[in-house]
């Protein structure tokens, strides 16, 4: 896929975050265009929501800078935990942050294949039917970027797939830009269109094919994980 | 004229107190807030010797001193590496020594200490009636304004500011309103147990309720159903109103844990 001419919808340039002294990440350089799917994956503490946040502007970079050429931002934090002293439903959720009407919420929950589930207590939700919602509730209002942090977390294998092809999916159908972060490599790399490594820096960046075969890629991942992961292309073929 | 019962002023203003404390003792419930609520009740103890000294009403003297430590528990937050129920226990009983230093100096004032820690239903006057009135209304308009960022806030703030919303703001506003609904309801149920009129009804409605406005509007009734029984309980048995309200609310609480809640759960599947 060659995206042409396409809207640049965030840049970060040389940004980092230093907290007591220490930078969490530095020297971060990015940008999402319409259309585009961004992958960051990495290690356990490399940085990633860390990134996320600056990218929604929910923290400011102690160096570099973070621009944005959007406000229709949709995110998907990662570990949302709610508090069920807060009785909410998925259609309460839904309107969180939007005015969004019935009718169009319905169709976001069935886009992610959860439009039963509309009139369910969060409280009641399997995981993976939680994440489909709060898959629904960051498209619902058709955004321009969406950020995704860890969202097939707690999701069964096949599910997994089925999240990724949804993500796919969504992000054509919307022709926003897409910040995927993820720290399982497989699914990511046949639907991505970039993948940046992150370790507190940003150790290679590239298409998923010219990435696999980088140095510090096999260095951060280890050879198998390159082996594992070059031949794999997703197969529509089969059915899951 | 009618206001000139006083029970009937009692009744007004507490019913009054009893809707305006529904939605924001929700928020204490969700924010997990109540220790936040019973450090501004101590504060004002403080705020009612300054209006004492000042002669000013206390409503006003005590919504200014909570609302300084309402901001400053929201500045410390920011700022210190304290947890927030430390810096809650430091500015709690703090504002309390000093509120209780100043009423030990004002010896030649003769206080109603039970009828502000518990609440007198005859010291209700029509300025308190219009006081609670007006500033209740006020309050609930700005709630409606601040409900959205608010509850999205709460729900998750990362996703409430990243979608545009400002849910800090909300929350400091929503914590100065919450030194207001304090100050106005000393009256009635008293400094140690307004904390109670909050989260009890909300804790009833949780029991029941399936949404955050189901919530609202149970914890509402429950309010003013308490509030209603414990100022007819404090008229006959001649008891404390404060007291007498939350043993009504306790009771409601208690009946929710029981079969009543299987009859509304049922509805609402």
């Amino acid at each position: 896929m060659v995206k042409e001419h396409n809207k640049i919808l965030l840049e970060l340039k040389d940004a980092g975050v230093n907290r007591s002294n220490r930078w969490l990440i530095r020297n971060i350089t990015l940008s999402v265009s319409e259309g585009e799917i961004l992958t960051i994956i990495g290690p356990n503490g490399s940085g990633k929501s860390t990134t996320a946040k600056i990218a929604l502007g929910i923290l400011k970079p102690d160096a570099g800078s973070a621009i944005l050429h959007t406000n229709k931002i949709a995110y998907v934090p990662q570990n949302l935990a709610i508090d069920w002293t807060l009785p909410l439903r998925v259609i309460d959720f839904m309107r969180l942050t939007n005015k969004m009407t019935f009718q169009e919420i319905a169709e976001a929950l069935d886009m992610t294949g959860v439009a039963a589930l509309i009139n369910k207590n969060l409280r009641n939700l399997s995981g993976g039917e939680f994440q489909r919602v709060l898959l629904a509730r960051a498209i619902v209002t058709k955004p321009d970027l969406l950020i995704l942090d860890e969202p097939v977390q707690g999701v069964d294998f096949t599910g997994e797939i089925a999240l990724y092809d949804l993500i796919n999916q969504v992000s054509s159908e919307l022709n926003c830009g897409t910040i995927l972060i993820s720290h399982d490599l497989h699914f990511v790399m046949s639907t991505t269109d970039n993948v940046i490594c992150l370790n507190g820096h940003i150790c290679c960046s590239g298409t998923p094919k010219t990435i696999v075969q980088s140095k510090e890629f096999i260095d951060l991942f280890g050879a198998s994980a390159a082996q594992t992961l070059s031949p794999y292309e997703h197969d529509h073929d089969h059915s899951h | 004229m009618l206001l000139d019962d006083f029970f009937i002023r009692a009744l007004i203003v507490g019913i009054g107190i009893a809707i305006i404390a529904g939605p924001f003792g929700c928020f204490v419930v969700w924010k997990r807030l109540s220790y936040f609520g019973e450090t501004l009740a101590h504060s004002s103890l403080l705020g009612v010797a300054l209006g004492y000294i000042f002669s000013i009403n206390i409503s006003v003297t005590v919504f200014m001193i909570s609302s300084i430590v309402a901001i400053l528990l929201f500045l410390l937050n920011e700022k210190t590496e304290l947890a927030s129920d430390s810096l809650l226990g430091l500015l709690s009983h703090s504002s309390l020594s000093i509120g209780l230093l100043v009423v030990g100096y004002l010896s030649y004032i003769r206080f109603d200490m039970m009828g502000l820690l518990f609440g007198d239903i005859l010291a209700v006057t029509k300025i308190d009636i219009l006081i609670v009135l007006v500033c209740g209304g006020l309050f609930i308009f700005i709630l409606s304004i601040i409900w959205k960022s608010l509850l999205a806030g709460t729900v998750n703030r990362d996703i409430a500011s990243s979608e545009n919303m400002s849910p800090r703001r909300s929350e400091l506003i929503y914590m100065i309103l919450l030194s207001g609904i304090i100050a106005i309801s000393i009256k009635i149920i008293g400094i140690l147990l307004i904390t109670g009129l909050l989260i009890i009804p909300a804790a009833m409605a949780r029991n029941i309720s399936n949404s955050p406005i189901q919530m609202i509007l149970l914890s509402i009734i429950v309010g003013v159903i308490s509030v209603v029984g414990g100022l007819f309980t404090s008229l006959t048995f001649n008891t404390a109103s404060g007291p007498s309200i939350l043993v009504i609310a306790l009771i409601l609480f208690i009946l929710s844990l029981t079969p009543l809640k299987r009859l509304i759960s049922g509805i609402n599947n």
